[in-house]
Parts: C-alpha cells; structure tokens; sequence
C-alpha cells in the first residue's frame, strides 16, 4: 500500500471517529441536537440541556476517545517489543495491577469518588507493570520477551487471584466495584478527563516519535543491535511509554479488555506492518471504538450505565477466536 | 600505525580473544585474522565454536578476554551505531514481523546512519535502491517478507545489511536451508561484492567444498581453535578433514574451478 492510500485511509477513519463521537452526543435519555451541542461549548448558559452536555454527554465521549486511542496504542507497541501479534498490555499486568489496587482501597477505606480511584488504579497498573518489567528484563531468559511475556502471566494471575479472594469476603465492595472491573466510560466527570488527558496525549506524542524504532526493535534483539540500537533501552521507552498509556487509560475507564489487541491487528490488515502508520491507525482507530461501541452499547441496551467493556467484549471475544484460529503459530 | 601492520592485523582481528557462556568456555586464546576485501568462510564441526566467534566479532557477545579490532581498533570503543555503520551482520534464521515489506526490512539497514529524529535522506534512499538493486529484490521490494521464497528472503535480509554500507558483512550460515540454486547464486552474490565493491566478507559455511570453491581465506575451527587458516589449496587436506571432522577422504581438483574438493570415503 502506497503512502497516499495509507493517509486516505487514516483521514477516513478520522472522518469516521468525527462523525460518530457526534452522534454519541447528541444520543441518551433526552436527543440533544448538534446545534445546542456547539452552543453549549461556545457559549454555556446553565439550562438542563447544557448541563447534560457539559457534565455527562461530552466528559463521556472525551473518556472514551482517550482511554481508546491510549490502549490501542499501547496494545500495538506491545506487540511490536514482544514480536508477539497476541500481545496486549494487560499482559504488562496493567488490567491486574489497577484492579488489585482499587479493590484494596475499597476494602480498605470504604467506597470513594471516583477521583480517588484513579490514582490508585494508576499507581496499581504502574507498580504492577514495574514488576513485571523488572522480573522479566533480569530473569532467567535474559534478553528475549518470552521472560517479559511469563512474568506477566504470572503476576496477572497472581493479583487476579487476590483480587478475588478479597471480593469473595467482601460483598460491599464487591457491589461497588462490579461496574468499574467491567470496564465503563460512564458517569466520568469533565475534571477526570481533564487530569488524565496530559498524560495520554504526551504517551501518544512519543509514541507517534517512536515509532520507527518499534520497527527495528521488532526484528529482535540481535538484529537490532547489529544495526546499532540498543535494544535493551529501546524496550525500556517503549514499556515505559505502554505504562504511562494503559495506565492512564485503566485509571480513567477502569481494564476495558480486546481494545489494546484487536485494533492494531486491525490497523496492521488495513495498512501494513509499517509502526509509523499502525501507530496513528490505531490511536485514531481505537477512540472510534470506544466511541463507537460505548454509544451502541447504549442503544441496545437501553442503559445509560451499561458498561463499554462488556460491548467490547462481545464483540472482540469473536473476533479473538478467529484470530487465533487463523493466526496461530504464525509470528510467535 | 603502518601499511605493514595493517596487512598483519587485516580488516578485522581477533587478538587472544576468550569466549565462556557462563562457566563454560567455549573459545581460548584465539588469534584470528580476517584478511581485507577477502571472502573468508570459517568451516568447522558442529560445536566448534563457529557461530559463537562471529557473534563476538560482530559485538554482539562480549568476549570473556581479549579484543576484536576492526581496522587496527578495538570494537569496544566504538558505539553500537558507529560499529554498524561499518559491519553488517547476518545471523541464521532470522525473523521479521508478519506481513513487513522487503522495502520496509531494506530501510532499517539505515538505522545507524539516522539521528533520532532525522529525516530519510536522499543519501538513504540512495543506498536502498542500490542494495536492492546488487541483491535482484528491486521487483520484490513491495512483497511481504512471508511470501517469498527461502532464497529471496535470505537475498532481501543481505540487502538490509548491504544497506548499511559497512565496510564488512558478517554472514552465519547463510546457504543452509537453500537449494542449491540459491546456494550458488548467494555465492555468487557475495562474490560480486568482494571483488566489484570492495567488500570483506566472513561466512560461517557448512559445506567444505562450497567453501573451497568460493572463498579466498579458510579459517577451520575445531573445540574453539583455529586448526588451520590460509588459502583453501593451502588448508584443505585429507589429514585436516580426518583430525577436524573425523571423517576419512580423499582431496582431488574441481574440474571446473580447480579448487580442492573434498571427497569422503
């Protein structure tokens, strides 16, 4: 595929994320039309319909553009430093890590606002992924991402496992946290996606900067250091990156699964395995979505709280079986 | 240093180099010297320790003890990136993502010539097109690594290396797993470079003969040293072949190239 073609497809999948993060303000309870949707960002005058706006539709729509461009970013360098196409960051632990966190909280000091979530869920997913990144980089397999790959595994099971056994004795908490391990984009409030916002765009800048390098990074660690990089720091940015990404996406809409692998599979069947255009496919491609599936989610529920993770699911589980079937064995 | 130094110490030397995974020592006390503009294929058993010394000359592996110097000057104080603007390397079976592009493996060969931030130059462009052009993968450049044959694919990745525009290509067992097509065209192909481009070149090879009919220098490797090195009339006898391979033969003239082959008994 030509660079032309790859940059119409890119504009007409940023058309198509436009169109619908439109769509999804307008729809809920009450139609808003797209008029009073504008006049609302330009010129708030405190009426419902503006409050609805300013306060549930558009904070909703912003959550979900963010924690989807951010996961499926940092799903697809994850794939690219393992060499792994059924790589996602929840393999980092990140999903693990944000949970244990939140529930511990829970537990421990009773349900909060969601404000304090986040920053537990953020420390979790960081301090998860630094383990698994340091128990992988210096265990017994050395330089190769299969340690990286098992260390994951290993914590994710192992947190997932405490998790569970707190929420076995812990009923209450249990209750309030079946929403957020669902993964929900709902009832995010405008100062959420505000303090989270910096930290997204930033991991999206350096990983647009990144990528070439992910290219070379993915031919292995020999290859890459015969061609002079240093490979051991190339995949130090790149986690760090995938921790600042996915972790800000998990503190925000809680471990919404499928995103972080389907997308870049997408984005690599429509325009090659280039990183320097999979990366901008799949930022863009995963807001449109969350978006996308949070608002038919919806719809087709019928429910202003039904969790985005659920839809995502139901739909990427199929999808992963037909990926595995036909892929399997292929790059591992 | 002096034009005579430089003959004895060739393009790339090691000097008292040791190699150990761990405990194990695999290379002790080795001298090996590389001659410039030469193709050099190191042959050897299973286990000699062939593909271990080219990784360590290429700086992949750090030696235990001693120096590898390229041009007279240790590879360790070169950075990686200055290391592979000079010395291109190809080790066996290598991988690439699914569905990557022969043009998009030939471009990362200009890693080391590029900033961080830089832009692909005309000079990148430029050494692109010719390492596709000198491999025969120009009409090959827009197809996905995975669909070629063992041949193209291995002539795509020397193309990557090509790329780079080093002074030397380090090559581990490039012909196996090729048919014998391909085998003769990849020796073709190296032939080419050493003498039209000024090239040095070492392969591990397997093929003795393969080895006797294309290069210009035999290094045989046996338990990690250097049995015998020189022009292959000089080193491939059927009392080396019997101590190194434990395999008795006789030694006769190639009817076509006059080079020694090797025929067992």
């Amino acid at each position: 595929m030509s660079d032309g073609s790859r940059f119409f497809a890119l504009l007409l999948v940023c058309c198509l994320l436009v169109t619908v993060s439109m769509w999804a303000v307008t729809l809920g309870t009450v139609h808003i039309p797209l008029r009073s949707v504008w006049q609302a960002i330009v010129g708030f005058d405190g009426s419902r319909e503006h409050l609805l706006v300013m306060t549930i539709r558009l904070p909703r729509v912003l959550a979900a553009l963010l924690a989807g461009s951010a996961l499926a970013v940092s799903g697809a360098i994850m794939q690219a430093v393992t060499n792994n196409p059924l790589a996602s960051p929840g393999l980092l632990g990140i999903n693990a890590g944000a949970s244990f966190a939140v529930v511990s909280v829970m537990t421990l000091f009773g349900a909060g606002t969601g404000d304090v979530y986040m920053w537990f869920a953020f420390a979790g997913a960081g301090g998860a992924a630094l383990l698994v990144y340091t128990l992988g980089s210096f265990g017994l397999a050395g330089q190769s991402t299969i340690g990286l790959v098992l260390a994951g595994a290993i914590v994710a099971t192992f947190l997932t496992a405490l998790t569970s056994s707190v929420l076995i004795f812990d009923q209450s908490t249990l209750d309030a946290v079946r929403l957020w391990t669902a993964g929900s984009v709902s009832g995010r409030t405008m100062a959420q996606a505000a303090a989270v916002a910096p930290y997204i765009l930033v991991g999206l800048a350096a990983a647009l900067l990144l990528g070439r390098h992910l290219v070379t990074l993915s031919l292995g660690a020999d290859a890459a250091r015969s061609l002079g990089q240093n490979p051991m720091v190339w995949r130090a940015i790149s986690v760090a990156i995938i921790i600042l990404l996915a972790g800000s996406a998990v503190s925000l809409a809680g471990p919404i699964g499928f995103v972080g692998l389907v997308v870049p599979h997408i984005a690599r069947l429509t325009i090659g395995v280039d990183y320097r255009w999979v990366l901008p496919f799949s930022a863009i491609g995963g807001a449109l979505l969350v978006v996308a599936a949070d608002t038919a989610g919806r719809m087709i529920f019928a429910s202003q709280s039904f969790p985005v993770g659920v839809t995502i699911a139901l739909v990427g589980a199929p999808f992963f079986l037909w990926l595995a079937r036909n892929r399997a064995g292929g790059a591992t | 240093m002096s034009a005579d130094d430089r003959h004895t110490l060739g393009k790339l030397a090691g000097q008292r180099v040791s190699i150990a995974y761990g405990e194990h020592r695999i290379v002790e006390d080795l001298d090996l010297v590389v001659p410039e503009r030469r193709f050099t294929a190191l042959i050897g058993p299973n286990g000699s320790g062939k593909s271990t010394i080219l990784r360590t000359f290429a700086g992949l592996m750090s030696p235990a003890s001693g120096t590898i110097l390229l041009d007279g000057r240790s590879i360790d104080t070169l950075s990686t990136k200055d290391l592979a603007k000079r010395v291109g390397v190809l080790l066996q079976g290598p991988v690439a993502p699914e569905g990557l592009t022969v043009r998009d493996l030939v471009r990362q060969g200009r890693y080391p010539h590029r900033s961080l931030f830089a832009r692909w130059s005309d000079e990148d462009q430029a050494a692109c097109d010719e390492a596709l052009m000198l491999t025969g993968t120009t009409t090959l450049a827009d197809t996905p690594l995975d669909s070629l044959s063992g041949g193209q694919r291995q002539r795509a990745w020397i193309a990557m290396t090509l790329a780079q525009r080093g002074e030397v290509l380090l090559l581990d067992e490039p012909t196996t797993y090729l048919d014998l097509a391909h085998q003769i065209e990849l020796m073709n192909l190296i032939t080419v470079l050493v003498r039209d481009h000024g090239k040095t070149v070492v392969a591990v090879l397997h093929d003795i003969n393969q080895a006797a009919r294309y290069a210009e220098h035999i290094v045989i490797l046996n338990n990690g040293r250097i049995t015998a090195a020189g022009r292959p009339e000089d080193v491939i006898s059927a009392e080396a072949i019997a101590s190194v391979f434990g395999v008795r033969s006789v030694i006769i003239r190639d009817p076509v190239a006059d080079t020694p082959l090797c025929i067992p008994l």
